[in-house]
């Protein structure tokens, strides 16, 4: 059943990107190849989540060697469905980021190397959900960090290359530990490939696959940002341009959890590491929300609510039954979405009002109503509003959660309620602040905390935060966030754009639109990814459709 | 499947000199402590593949008595891998010297910020001193920390 459709999400990017880079003086023409491109990939994700529902899950041995010896792509329920909904996402944010590129000035990134490194960052996402064996995912992984090194430190301003050590020394580490994992397995059952693994793990002794699960897991913990291994995350992604935000925050923990998925119901099905993965999920989301509330960035806000919601697709994994799977995936979905809309429409404050901190900002609903509602709505989609995909998505979640039973589950569901709260709360705070009071009143409080700061250096209370001289100072130094002046100065002097580029409000409006269509579709995307689960939980399909018959 | 001690304990040395580099504070010597340690892990892949043997070629040898190529086949995509992550960190070792003249990995901010409160006895960011001017404030929250 070999289907050359499969290999085309990773090889079609990868030779766009060769072809940016010779591109590079005709800018046009380089967003043309990118567009047209990123357009085909999704195409090609929609065919093969149609074929791998239909028929079966697709696979493709790379190389015509002999089966078991060479790279198999597979394209199950679980890997199709990502594939489409990541080729959807970056598609977005290539447009978006065309519309920033054409508008800003000295200060935005060179266009000439961010093609090129976009694809290649496509490419490897694509080939990290497709990939049949342990050694592919670990080149995909590579692929798709050496993207982003260079995406993270575009400009190479001091925030910038700031950031990007810390999260190229951790990413390193990791991978380090991937390749220890591989060689372990390796030495214990003498294949890489997922679907012969499947049956050999099984033969092991218990500690032996211990170790591996644990090696595994660990690694994929540190790429999906679960606690305790998170804490690279709210430092390293705020400082980039908001479209490699957008696509970092959206896709490249959910790689990470998707490994964990697969790790978990492919690999290791009667795992001992459950109660340990929940634990986990518990401690993510929890931690996670409380570093949000704290937050007086939006930017930085989002970037803890993302830790935090990691924690739900990781209850889900950890539940381990059809429903739990089922529960995860959607809310993969959802969040892949979700959190990229929200970055990508903070970039658009922030090329509107100057700034993301909450210090700063004020009366931006009035400046921009657009801008207010395409805040609103995924910040309320975030936090779990009904009806919206959000909402679905957790109470899919909590009834996998009931279903299980135990008290772990029931306080799995009971903190997944507080983070949805907290994330309310947390959005509704940057709400208020940023879109509601009045520019003045923001204003005025910034004075007030200047004035306070050099009477007593003492710090002064902004709602729930409170904020002194230094941690201003602080915030600016990590935001790479040069403007003195707040809003309320800037609309005085009149030296704010009066509007918008069209196609990254466009590009906005597009995904703000599809997570609505999320809610609709709801129905129907639960019963695929209700199948979706049924056959991770079976793993027959995957290990039938790679392997012939003689080497299951 | 038995392992060759003498590659099994040069591995484990030399990933350890890896960690103890990757721990230190310069971009320089984290990069040093990656190729070092990449080499260590190199050798455990090398070792993953069984015992030495002749070499890999049809029909140059009897297959029983080759080594595994496989590993080996891995191995060159890792060192790869390894260089170019290399020429990266280089590059961004030197860009962090340009900008700040060291390549330091810097302090996590947020660890900064506690340090800077705990540093100067201030209290945390969610105690309320707007109802106290700053001298008592500081009465308060001493007689409220020690009961």
């Amino acid at each position: 059943m070999s289907n050359v459709l499969v290999a085309l999400p990773v090889v079609l990017p990868l030779f766009a990107a060769g072809l940016t880079l010779v591109l590079s003086r005709h800018p046009g023409l380089q967003r043309a190849v990118s567009t047209l491109t990123l357009t085909a990939v999704a195409g090609i994700a929609a065919v093969l989540a149609y074929q791998a529902d239909q028929h079966g899950p697709q696979s493709i041995w790379v190389g015509a060697w002999a089966e078991p010896l060479g790279i198999a792509l597979v394209a199950d329920r679980l890997s199709a469905l990502m594939l489409l909904v990541s080729a959807l996402v970056t598609l977005a944010v290539l447009v978006y980021s065309i519309g920033q590129g054409m508008t800003d000035d000295a200060e935005s990134a060179p266009l000439s190397i961010y093609h090129p490194s976009f694809l290649v960052l496509t490419a490897g996402v694509s080939n990290a959900f497709l990939a049949g064996d342990l050694f592919n995912l670990f080149v995909s992984f590579e692929i798709l960090l050496f993207a982003s090194y260079v995406l993270l430190t575009l400009g190479g301003t001091e925030a910038r290359v700031r950031a990007g050590t810390i999260y190229v020394v951790v990413n390193l580490l990791s991978s380090m530990l991937f390749l220890i994992a591989i060689a372990a397995v390796y030495a214990a059952t003498g294949s890489l490939n997922f679907a012969q693994l499947a049956g050999r793990l099984d033969d092991l002794s218990p500690s032996v696959s211990l170790v591996l699960q644990l090696l595994l897991l660990t690694t994929f913990c540190i790429k999906a940002a679960v606690f305790p291994l998170s804490f690279w995350l709210p430092d390293s992604y705020p400082t980039a341009p908001a479209p490699v935000t957008a696509v970092f925050a959206g896709l490249l923990t959910k790689v990470g959890v998707y490994a964990v998925l697969r790790t978990q119901s492919l690999l290791f099905p009667d795992s001992p590491l459950t109660r340990p993965l929940l634990v986990a999920a518990l401690l993510t989301m929890l931690v996670g929300i409380l570093g949000a509330v704290a937050q007086s960035d939006i930017k930085r806000m989002l970037s803890f609510t993302l830790v935090s919601h990691i924690g739900y697709m990781i209850f889900g994994v950890g539940l381990a039954t059809v429903a739990g799977f089922s529960g995860a995936i959607f809310y993969v979905v959802h969040h892949i979405m979700i959190q990229t809309t929200l970055f990508l429409v903070l970039g658009l404050v922030e090329h509107r009002a100057g700034s993301t901190s909450l210090l700063r900002l004020g009366g931006v609903a009035r400046l921009a109503p657009v801008l207010g509602v395409l805040f609103f709505v995924p910040a309320m989609n975030l936090a779990g509003i009904p009806p919206m995909s959000g909402f679905l998505g957790k109470v899919g979640l909590s009834e996998a959660g009931i279903e299980a039973g135990g008290p772990l589950a029931y306080t799995l569901v009971a903190a997944g309620m507080t983070t949805s709260l907290l994330t309310l709360y947390a959005v509704a705070k940057s709400w208020s602040l940023a879109f509601w009071r009045t520019p003045e009143q923001a204003h005025e409080m910034a004075v007030a905390i200047q004035a306070e700061d050099d009477r007593s250096a003492g710090r002064v209370r902004v709602g729930p935060a409170s904020f002194g001289r230094r941690e201003m100072d602080e915030a600016r130094s990590i935001l790479d966030d040069t403007n003195e002046r707040d809003l309320h100065q800037r609309l005085q002097a009149g030296d704010l754009p009066s509007r918008l580029p069209r196609s990254m409000v466009g590009a906005t409006v597009g995904l703000v639109a599809v997570t609505l269509l999320l809610t609709v579709v709801a129905g129907p995307l639960f019963a695929f990814t209700d199948r979706a689960a049924n056959d991770l939980l079976d793993r027959s399909p995957y290990i039938s459709a790679v392997l012939p018959e003689e080497l299951r | 499947m038995t392992a060759n001690l003498t590659l099994v304990l040069t591995a484990s040395a030399t990933i350890g000199f890896g960690v103890y580099l990757m721990l230190e504070r310069s971009l320089t010597r984290v990069l040093v402590g990656v190729v070092v340690m990449s080499n260590g892990v190199n050798l455990l892949i090398l070792l993953s593949g069984g015992p030495a043997g002749r070499a890999p070629i049809v029909d140059d040898s009897d297959p029983r008595a080759m080594s595994d190529p496989l590993p080996q086949a891995l191995m060159l995509t890792a060192i790869v891998i390894t260089l170019a992550t290399a020429a990266f960190l280089l590059a961004m070792a030197y860009r962090s010297w340009q900008l700040t003249g060291h390549d330091d990995v810097q302090d996590d901010v947020e660890d900064a910020a506690i340090r800077g409160l705990a540093r100067s006895d201030e209290a945390s960011d969610s105690y309320d001193l707007t109802l106290h001017s700053a001298g008592e404030d500081d009465a308060a929250g001493d007689s409220e920390r020690a009961p």
